[in-house]
């Protein structure tokens, strides 16, 4: 979309571009699109961990946090959730970011202190050791929710969702019982930032979740694609009959 | 599963996904629980994914996954409370009824539970037994209120 400041008509319609200033640097945007994603198309890198752009953002893990307003009126948000508007003045990078961003790893590292991931996003903002207390060390999940959104918005099974609350939250499967929901597709393993979903595949048949799946071997090269009730799904989503996906991606 | 009583139940809300709170509550108090195959109907009719029902069911205190007796008592453990000693008021009521504090009696006649604040800190120790207050308890107290539903 063009700015044109001459042209009247410019105002009119919702997620019109709009000027704010992010960093001192004034920036156009479109009105509603989040901080983060303004952010980043303008250059400006903010760390994430529950971020993903082809799913809704919730505001989870509190990384990508800025500061708006104007000093001394400053204001930290999530700039993963806070729309674009005109006139406003975002730091991504002041020292009360930082210090938020610190605490915020602080706590996570006290969560989940054997998570890779954390250990180098943690040692990147100078954070090495928490001052908190950890309860489980082996732990590995953030509860960053990225499966269960994947698994609802992208998939579109909505087999697992978050169960409890803190300190007892966790992901599970309703009932914490083999969920007959799940097609095992493993999207949830595959975006995890940890890899704290245990996922096995061995002669054909794929755990997760506690259920096995039947992996369909490829009519042509005998390679498995998928499980049996992927392709079902997917045949449901097409319309064509699931026979057409027994046939692997190179074979095609 | 008794279908005539959540149907009763349903039958008062319109079946939109935002239902799913008042339906739940409304299980809760007529089952004294939320049975599985109960919430299974319910995400068919109000179109949520059992997910997000298991997730709303986990997440609220109010509601439980297990019958719960049929006297519910809440121990308040709020900040005032807790000075006042509720726990020992807690300590005493478990040993009386035997059960841990967040379980139900084998005659499934109590549940014993803490809770956040009951709002009623002038009174401090409260505990409440179904709907119910009771105020300024102490542990000589627990056996008369008990003794009033037994």
């Amino acid at each position: 979309m063009v700015w044109k400041i001459s042209d009247e008509t410019a105002y009119d319609t919702l997620g019109e571009e709009v000027r704010l200033t992010i960093n001192g640097v004034p920036i156009r945007a479109p009105q509603d699109q989040s901080l983060l994603v303004t952010a980043r198309q303008n250059g400006f890198e903010i760390p994430t961990l529950c971020y993903h752009r082809d799913l809704p953002s919730e505001g989870h893990c509190r990384l990508c946090v800025v500061e708006i307003g104007e000093y001394p009126r400053t204001q930290i948000v999530n700039s993963c959730t806070y729309p674009t508007q005109a006139g406003l003045v975002v730091q991504t990078h002041s020292e009360t970011v930082l210090q938020a961003r610190r605490l915020v790893l602080e706590l996570l590292l006290a969560r989940t202190p054997k998570a890779k991931l954390i250990q180098e996003m943690a040692a990147a903002h100078g954070v090495y050791e928490s001052r908190f207390k950890t309860d489980d060390p082996e732990e590995l999940c953030i509860l960053c929710g990225l499966c269960v959104r994947t698994c609802r918005e992208v998939v579109g099974v909505s087999a697992i969702s978050m169960k409890g609350r803190t300190p007892d939250k966790q992901v599970a499967t309703p009932f914490m019982e083999k969920s007959p929901a799940c097609i095992g597709c493993g999207s949830c393993a595959f975006v995890c930032p940890t890899n704290v979903i245990p996922y096995t595949e061995k002669d054909g048949v794929r755990t997760i979740w506690g259920r096995d799946f039947e992996l369909q071997a490829c009519n042509v090269c005998g390679n498995y694609i998928a499980p049996k009730y992927q392709l079902e799904h997917w045949a449901k989503l097409t319309g064509d009959p699931v026979e057409t996906f027994f046939v692997c991606r190179d074979c095609r | 599963m008794d279908l005539p009583r959540l149907e009763t139940i349903l039958s008062r809300y319109e079946g939109e996904p935002w239902d799913l709170i008042p339906v739940l509550q409304d299980i809760q108090d007529s089952y004294s629980y939320l049975p599985k195959d109960e919430l299974q109907v319910v995400s068919e009719r109000l179109n949520v994914p059992l997910t997000q029902i298991y997730s709303v069911a986990t997440f609220f205190k109010m509601f439980s996954l297990i019958p719960k007796g049929k006297h519910q008592i809440k121990v308040c453990t709020g900040t005032t409370c807790h000075l006042k000693g509720s726990h020992r008021v807690a300590e005493s009521l478990s040993h009386r009824l035997g059960v841990e504090v967040g379980y139900t009696t084998k005659d499934m006649q109590f549940s014993l539970d803490t809770v956040g604040c009951l709002g009623s800190c002038a009174q401090a120790p409260v505990m409440m037994v179904d709907d119910k207050y009771y105020g300024r308890t102490t542990v000589d107290k627990v056996p008369k209120i008990l003794k009033l539903y037994k």
